[in-house]
Parts: C-alpha cells; structure tokens; sequence
C-alpha cells in the first residue's frame, strides 16, 4: 500500500488544502479531464475542501460515456448473433444502447464475456475456433497499447477469429473541441495523469499556447489533485499559461515508448464520434490498413444501425462542462443508476454516477 | 467432448454409487437410506434426529422465537478458512442470534448434483457438523434431492434454524431500534471472505494470503447479553458489506449514521486487493463479523467483551447515530480529511455471486 497511502495522508492533504485557499484570489473554472479524477474528487470529497472562488466542471475522460450509440448499437447486434462472441470491459454492459444493453443481450442468451484485458479476449478467440471473438476496443490512450498488443499477439497466433471493434478515443483533439466552442467556460485543466503516462504531454503545450490556458499534468490521489489545482490556480493568478508536470512521479514529457510502439505499429489517427458531443477531427484511433483483417467493421456487415438517444439526457452538455449533472431534469428521478438513461450515470468514470453515488442530495 | 467413434459406439462408463451421487441417492429407496446411513448419519447424530421420525420431537425453553432460512450457492465449495457447510451453518445461526436470540436447532436440505463426489459431500456434512457443534445447535431434521447433471452447481444447501429469546431479555434488539446517541460498533476487520472467495476462484491475477472469516457469532452475543450490554441492534454485514447493512438499518431505525474511515478495520492484503479492482472494503461480503449499535456509555464495555472473544479480536467503535435530519434517514462516511460521502446502496453487483 504505499505509494498510495502517503498520498493519502490527512495532514498533508490539510496542508495543502489551506495553501490552495491562500493563492487563490479570483473565481475560476477548472476542468479535470479524467472520470478517474471526478470520482477521486467526491470520493474523498475534496471538492469540499476548495475555497469557494474555485469551480470544477466534469470532463469528457470517461471511455464508456464517450463511445457512441452507434457502436454500442454495433456490438449488441454482433453479441446476439450465435456465430459470435463479443468480450468487452465491464462497463459496458451496463450502457443503454438504442433498444436495451449488452446485460440484456446476454440474459437472452447472446455470448457476452466480461475480460479484465484484451489479451484474455485473445485467450477466448483461442479456445473458440469456431466462434468469431470481437473485443469492444474503447477507451482513451491507456487502454489502446493493451488493444494493439492483442492485435500483434493475435497476428503472431495467426488467429483468423478475433477481431476488435474500435472504438479509440484521444484526448488532446477533444480538449481543443472544449477549448473552441462558444459555450466553453474552462479556464484551466488538470489533465489526465494516466493518459499522460502513456503519452508524455509533448502534445499540451501547443494547446496550451494557442488557447491561452494553463494545464497541470495531475494523478488520482488527494495529495495529487491538490498539487494538481494549487499549480494550475497559481499560473491562473500570475497571469500565466503553459503546461505543468504535476505528477512527475508517473509521467514523462515523452511518456511509455514501448506503448507508443505499440500504438503507431496497429493504430492510426483518425476521425471518431463521441457520444453527446459529435464528430471531432482526428480524436481517435482506427486501425491501420494492413490489420483490416482484424477490425471488425470491416471483416462483417453489422447491417444499418437506426440510432436513438433518450431525448431529456443532457450527457453531451456535461461531457462538455457545460453543465452539471443535478441540473439535468432526469437525475435522480427517470435516470439512476439502476435504470441509466445515459452512459455516465453508469460508468465508475461518470459524472452523473459520481454525483449520484457520492451526493445523492445534491 | 466427441467420443471415439473409431472403434464403434461405446458408452459412458456408469458412474460408481459408491464413489459419486446417482440420480438413485434422491429416490427415496436403499440408495438414499445407504446415503443417509453412510454421510449423513456418520456425522449429524444427537437424540432429536435419531428418533428417526417424520419430524423431531423438541423441548422449548420459554420465551418467543427466532427463525431464519438462508440458501447457500458459494463457488468454489471450498475455500481459505471454510466451505459451504461451514457457510450454511454460520449464516443461519448468526441470522438467528442477530435479535439476541439463542440457536437451537437447524433443519438443512441438499440440492446435489448428479455425479457429485461422495468423498466431498462427506467432507461437507463434516464441517456443517463440527461448525454446529462449535455454535451449540443441533441439526434435528434433513432432507436430500438429486438433479441431472449440469441441472445445478455441486451442491446447494439450504438451512433453516430455530432459536429462543428468553423471556427474562428485556430489550427489543431489532434494527428498527438504533437511536440518536447510541455507538456503532464493528467486531473486526472487513471484506475477509469477499476477497478470500475471489482469490480462491483464481479470478484476482495475484496471490492473497487470506482467509475467509466464516464463523458462528452467537457466542460473542451471548457474551455481550451476559456483561449487561443494552444492546439496540444487532447486524451481520454479509452480502453488500458494512454501508448496505448500515443502510438498512438508517431506514429501519429512521436515524442518520456517520463511520469515521479511520476507524474502520481493513487487512493490508484486503485494501491492496481493492485498490487494485477497485473495489470497496466497505461494500465487500463478510461472514463472520457482527454490527453492535449501543449507547455510547456502554461502548467500553462492549468493545472489551467482544475483544476478549476469538472472534472479536479487532472490535472498533467506527461511528455513531443521529436524529434524521429534514432529508431522508442516511448514512454518511467522514474522510480522514473530515469531509463527507454519503453510502449509498449498490446498483448492481459489484463482483460475482460470492455467498
């Protein structure tokens, strides 16, 4: 347990606590990019802790809430297929597609596995032979070297049954698309500290120039998101921008190379959709030509996919910021957790889970 | 699996009664009687059960009764620090002593699969037998089922128990009982036996040197009852852990309820096991932990009876009870940082069946 009860330790947490309620002189709006780090926030309730001038709004770094209807449509169709096994985080089961969940799917019989990592998938496709396996590739940049892994583990097996279906997201294309829309409040980021130990955060300083923010490199634990905020509130009073390593210990400007390795050898960027916000330029990952064998969009005709979202959630405009989840007319009362109507009152990583779990009241 | 067909059709070789459950075991003739004779009998003996009637004859102390029924459907049968007979005992006593009562008896009944092996059906029956020895009950009634194969899981016991609460026992111990200024009190550490079941099934990718901490609580209750405590409620956190069962009774009672995170006892290996699944100690299945909630006045005392008491070597006092506010009953945890979340219930399973 160390490594992180020390980041846990009450009066450290105290003491900075009090230094963040010193520097800060003005009102600001901070965003935490990573569900992780909402969940973080609440969970030791942190939030609690701030001065009162300082605003967090809620990211768009949960997997599962990103990754839109159309895909989540996809693998209930390729689940209820008996040709097919569909393996998949978790998560994702529980995430209203247009007509009823991946749970669902299973209860009526469809072959739907939970893994804990795509290699397993791999495992599954291996002991299947005469099953295709599908992996629901999502995520953001921490979840796709384990993706590409499987895919180079995969072609070495020379496995002709295991696909993935992708749905790789990116975080810095999506922190631009906050950063240049009208309605965008955020002044400063604490950005996501895992996605960054995998990817360095070479990528931050442009943003960070172009849109005139501050930006602090911020980890999980609650000494980490304090270091985290005192560092980007301190640029915000000084007048400042640019991007901060607030988490050294995890995260190097130029990141994991062997994961990048991985990456670049499978995945190459491209343009996704993200659910509730729409399409952005070059935000995610597809997989490169010469893998199409393995990318399950194209190896088999899902059929047209007629989607269809709940009308009163608003998750688009929380993934965004915008607002927050107690101000949705559905929280709590049509959408728990029990019966989601949008993809973050189900995630861990959710905004609306989070608020609900944690502040039911609220 | 695909038969050799090179040498013509074969059959199955026939499962051997002596060594496996036949479908012939739950029929009722010599084979359920040998069964019977042979497993059962060798270890559930007392002068109830061997009157060998329809139903046992008992004597009833006086005052009013307590009874509970539990299915029992771990996996795996065996585990670090039990098994399912252990399970199946300790579930339905400690249900039973939970309003203070003391266990008599328990009647059980097997589900068991077609092909099951004898030689750990035994194993069971033993344990179910050493288990109710150690709590002070008899097993005064029984029954035995077969299932085709693959129609159930090894096997599944149910067992419902029988105990008294004197009638010189004064206080109503419910859940609908805890009040504003009472101590809440937990006889030791959490999430033993969800993380030792999940270790056992192989399903963590690391090793966890922990077991299970099935175990009958009568014991420590009847101590409690006997240093004078006056007890207002009595809880076994099991499925849904310590915040599920704190719930349940905030809703019972109609009261608030605050734990102090530091306070509450959590093995090393159990937070490392969580901290990497990222799961909760606090929503985690125990199978031998009792809840006391008590005025505070009393606290010292019940905390030195229950420490005294194998089972209650890690007693803490984690929190205490409130008047409800102007919102709905709850229960809230205060951080070490003295900032709050509130508990709230599960949507779903956190992990897979377990107990």
């Amino acid at each position: 347990m160390k490594y992180t009860e020390e980041f846990r330790d009450a009066a450290r947490v105290k003491e900075l606590a009090a230094e963040l309620r010193q520097i800060t002189r003005n009102p600001w709006v901070i965003m935490e990019i990573c569900g992780g780090q909402t969940h973080s926030f609440m969970h030791y309730g942190i939030d609690q802790l701030l001065p009162p001038q300082v605003e967090l709004v809620h990211g768009p770094g949960c997997p599962v809430c990103v990754t839109p209807l159309e895909m989540i449509d996809k693998a209930i169709a390729l689940a209820s297929d008996p040709n097919f096994i569909l393996a998949s985080f978790g998560d994702m089961l529980r995430v209203p597609g247009s007509k009823g969940d991946l749970f669902s799917v299973r209860a009526a019989g469809g072959a739907v596995k939970v893994v804990y990592s795509p290699l397993d998938a791999v495992q599954l496709a291996r002991q299947n032979p005469d099953k295709q396996v599908v992996f629901f590739a999502i995520g953001f940049e921490t979840t796709t070297p384990p993706n590409a892994l499987s895919i180079i583990q995969a072609e070495a097996l020379g496995l002709k049954n295991f696909s993935l279906l992708v749905s790789q997201v990116r975080v810095p294309q999506a922190m631009e698309a906050i950063l240049s829309s009208p309605a965008n409040r955020v002044q400063g980021f604490l950005a996501a500290g895992h996605v960054c130990a995998i990817m360095g955060y070479w990528e931050y300083p442009p943003i960070a120039e172009k849109y005139r923010v501050p930006i602090a490199v911020t980890g999980f634990e609650p000494v980490d998101l304090l270091i985290g905020l005192i560092d980007v509130i301190r640029m915000l009073e000084n007048h400042q921008t640019g991007v901060v390593n607030s988490y050294p210990r995890a995260v190097t400007e130029a990141g994991n190379q062997a994961a990048q390795t991985a990456i670049n050898r499978v995945f190459q960027p491209a343009d996704r959709t993200w659910r509730g916000i729409g399409s952005i330029p070059m935000s995610g990952f597809s997989l490169k030509p010469e893998f199409a064998q393995f990318d399950a969009e194209k190896r088999f005709d899902i059929g047209h996919i007629q989607t269809r979202e709940a009308e009163v959630c608003i998750a688009g405009k929380i993934l965004q910021g915008v607002m927050k989840p107690p101000q949705c007319p559905a929280f709590g009362r049509e959408c728990t957790p029990e019966n989601p109507l949008g993809a973050p009152m189900v995630s861990n990583e959710g905004a609306c889970s989070a608020y609900y779990r944690y502040r039911k009241g609220v | 699996m695909s038969a050799d067909l090179s040498q013509g059709p074969v059959c199955p070789v026939p499962l051997s009664h002596r060594d496996n459950i036949i479908i012939g075991h739950g029929s009722g003739g010599k084979l359920t009687h040998d069964l019977i004779k042979n497993v059962f009998g060798k270890w559930f003996t007392n002068t109830y059960l061997d009157q060998g009637d329809d139903a046992a004859r008992l004597p009833l102390p006086a005052g009013e009764l307590s009874v509970s029924t539990d299915a029992h459907v771990v996996k795996p049968l065996f585990f670090p620090g039990g098994d399912i007979g252990k399970l199946a005992v300790c579930g339905t006593v400690n249900d039973v002593a939970m309003l203070g009562a003391v266990p008599l008896y328990l009647t059980t009944s097997f589900v068991l699969e077609e092909g099951f092996a004898i030689a750990e059906l035994d194993c069971i029956v033993h344990s179910m037998a050493d288990t109710a020895k150690e709590a002070g009950v008899f097993i005064i009634a029984g029954d035995t089922k077969v299932v085709e194969k693959g129609k159930a899981d090894g096997v599944y016991i149910s067992t419902t128990g029988v105990g008294v609460i004197p009638a010189s026992q004064k206080q109503q111990i419910s859940g609908r009982s805890a009040r504003a200024g009472d101590a809440v009190i937990i006889s030791g550490t959490l999430g033993d036996h969800g993380i030792a079941i999940l270790s056992a099934r192989n399903e963590l990718a690391f090793d966890v040197a922990l077991e299970s901490d099935a175990a009958p609580l009568n014991g420590m209750i009847q101590s409690l009852l006997q240093a004078g405590c006056d007890i207002h409620v009595l809880r076994d956190p099991t499925r849904g852990g310590l915040a599920t069962t704190l719930i349940e009774i905030a809703n019972q009672s109609k009261v608030h309820i605050s734990i102090d995170e530091v306070d509450i006892p959590v093995k090393g290996p159990v937070k490392a096991a969580c901290e990497m699944l990222g799961f909760d100690p606090l929503f985690l299945a125990n199978e031998g932990k009792l809840i006391v909630i008590l005025p505070q006045d009393q606290a010292a005392r019940a905390i030195d009876t229950m420490r005294a008491h194998p089972y209650g070597k890690d007693a803490a006092v984690i929190g205490r009870v409130s008047s409800a506010g102007a919102d709905a009953p709850e229960v809230m945890l205060v951080t070490p940082y003295g900032s709050t979340r509130m508990l709230t219930m599960l949507a779903g399973e956190i992990l897979p069946r377990i107990c």
